[in-house]
């Protein structure tokens, strides 16, 4: 280390030289501590966001600039053989699964065509498609993954087997429940991605009530928040749709 | 009477050192704020839970339930000045020469020994030292592979299928969450341990962190840089 000896008139040169760098010390804390209050006080990020200050819904929007570049939709998820699936699926939540107002034998799901069309299918009409299994490790944005076994047809075959080219050159698919009560967007790489099903099966028997009986959304590059039980109406948009969770606060994009 | 005036810190280092304290709190409690969602780590010993993390009250007094999404939120937006003040820190620290202070040497293990007897009052004399003794030297290197380590672990929870290589190297997506969470009990252990040799360490020592320089007055030529 580098040292200097000094006289009485350099010591007190670096007495003054200590106080100063004292005083930028403390200004900066307090800079900092402003900084802190002016960013949790910032208003929140209303409309079909929300939830959380606007610069971090800003800097969150950035991230899903940098991850879509990340993003391969030939990036596939790890699976694993059926047996290392759960043979109870854990249930978290059921936003949109209310029982008194379903009528499962009047089901059908919609897609709403760019035309204005919509095109109804039935769970026969769906199950006649090329069935896949899924068998992932589900993660939860809580925190917590389970292994387990998903059966159903590639969102991307739904496409081509019903001409919806049109649709998915657009930017974004937007889920809902049939009682509306829970909804997602999603952007479009994602929902393309080969492991991405509509799924009527766990573990091999069709999805139990709470699980979103009769079709619901299995996409391993998301969350679950994603994964949208009994799916009621599929539309598509080049604007972000509508999302039940975005709204609360959480990560619009929320990619694996 | 003749003053030395001791150059101990550059200015770089002070500042990365102080943005990172209030950087790094803020990914801690964030961190917490998500952690919370799924607080599965305790110690255990047979049926006999040692310690919780965390017990309620801990909880309730630091107002972290029911704020993931907060948590979320803040954790990938100040995760970035982490990054960049890590990677500005070992740049400069590599490329100024500063490495040569900080990186343990063939003795440091000896002299780390000597130094936290000297440090618990056993042993009466210090190992002779330049700007940090052997314990720090092995501290502050080992903060920095820590600081790495939370990155890799972090992005390998967080990107776990597009960066799944990483995820794997990690030993996968449950693995990397609780080496995430481990390096975090590090960091706090670390700071605990870094306050009270920082007090210890008395007045000089901490002036030199914020204005660079130690005084050392001409009687105290022996005391201990």
């Amino acid at each position: 280390m580098q040292e200097i000896q000094v006289d009485k008139e350099g010591a007190k040169k670096y007495k003054r030289k200590s106080l100063i760098a004292f005083l930028i010390f403390f200004i900066m804390i307090g800079a900092a501590w402003a900084g802190w209050k002016w960013l949790v006080t910032q208003p929140l990020d209303n409309g079909i966001k929300g939830g959380i200050p606007k610069p971090l819904r800003k800097v969150l929007d950035i991230n899903e600039e940098v991850y879509s570049g990340l993003y391969s939709t030939k990036h596939l998820i790890k699976e694993y053989p059926k047996s290392a699936a759960a043979k109870k699926a854990r249930v978290n939540g059921n936003l949109g699964l209310d029982e008194e107002t379903f009528d499962a034998s009047q089901w059908k799901l919609q897609i709403v065509k760019s035309s204005g069309d919509t095109l109804f299918l039935t769970l026969d009409d769906i199950k006649k498609m090329n069935k896949i299994d899924v068998v992932f490790n589900f993660k939860c944005i809580e925190g917590w993954s389970q292994i387990t076994w998903w059966s159903g047809v590639r969102f991307s075959d739904l496409i081509k087997k019903y001409g919806l080219e049109k649709e998915s050159a657009m930017k974004f698919v937007g889920m809902k429940t049939p009682d509306e009560e829970y909804y997602v967007g999603i952007d479009m790489p994602s929902i393309l991605q080969p492991q991405t099903i509509l799924c009527y099966e766990l573990n091999g028997k069709p999805l139990p009530m709470n699980q979103g009986y009769p079709l619901r959304l299995i996409i391993p590059v998301k969350y679950g928040v994603k994964h949208l039980k009994r799916i009621g109406t599929i539309d598509f948009s080049n604007t972000r749709p509508p999302d039940y969770w975005a709204e609360k606060g959480y990560d619009y994009y929320t990619g694996l | 009477m003749s003053v030395k005036i001791v150059f101990k810190h550059k200015l770089a280092t002070r500042w990365m050192h102080w943005v990172n304290f209030p950087v790094l709190t803020i990914m801690i409690w964030s961190g917490m704020l998500i952690y919370w969602a799924n607080d599965i780590y305790e110690v255990k010993i047979g049926n006999t839970v040692l310690v919780k993390f965390f017990p309620e009250w801990f909880y309730k007094s630091l107002h972290i339930p029911y704020r993931l999404s907060e948590g979320m939120a803040f954790h990938f937006v100040f995760m970035w000045l982490f990054m960049i003040n890590g990677l500005l820190y070992v740049s400069y620290t590599i490329i100024s020469g500063e490495w040569r202070y900080l990186l343990p040497n063939k003795r440091v293990f000896k002299e780390s020994w000597q130094v936290i007897l000297h440090d618990l009052h056993i042993r009466k004399q210090a190992p002779d030292q330049l700007k940090y003794n052997a314990a720090q030297r092995l501290a502050y290197t080992m903060i920095i592979f820590m600081g790495f380590g939370s990155l890799l672990t972090g992005f390998a929870i967080y990107k776990p299928v597009q960066i799944q290589w990483l995820t794997n190297i990690c030993g996968g997506y449950e693995a990397a969450r609780l080496e995430h969470f481990l390096l975090t009990v590090g960091y706090v252990l670390f700071f605990l341990i870094h306050i009270i040799q920082v007090i210890l360490a008395g007045w000089n020592n901490f002036r030199a962190m914020i204005a660079g320089f130690e005084v050392i007055k001409g009687d105290s030529q022996s005391k201990k840089i």
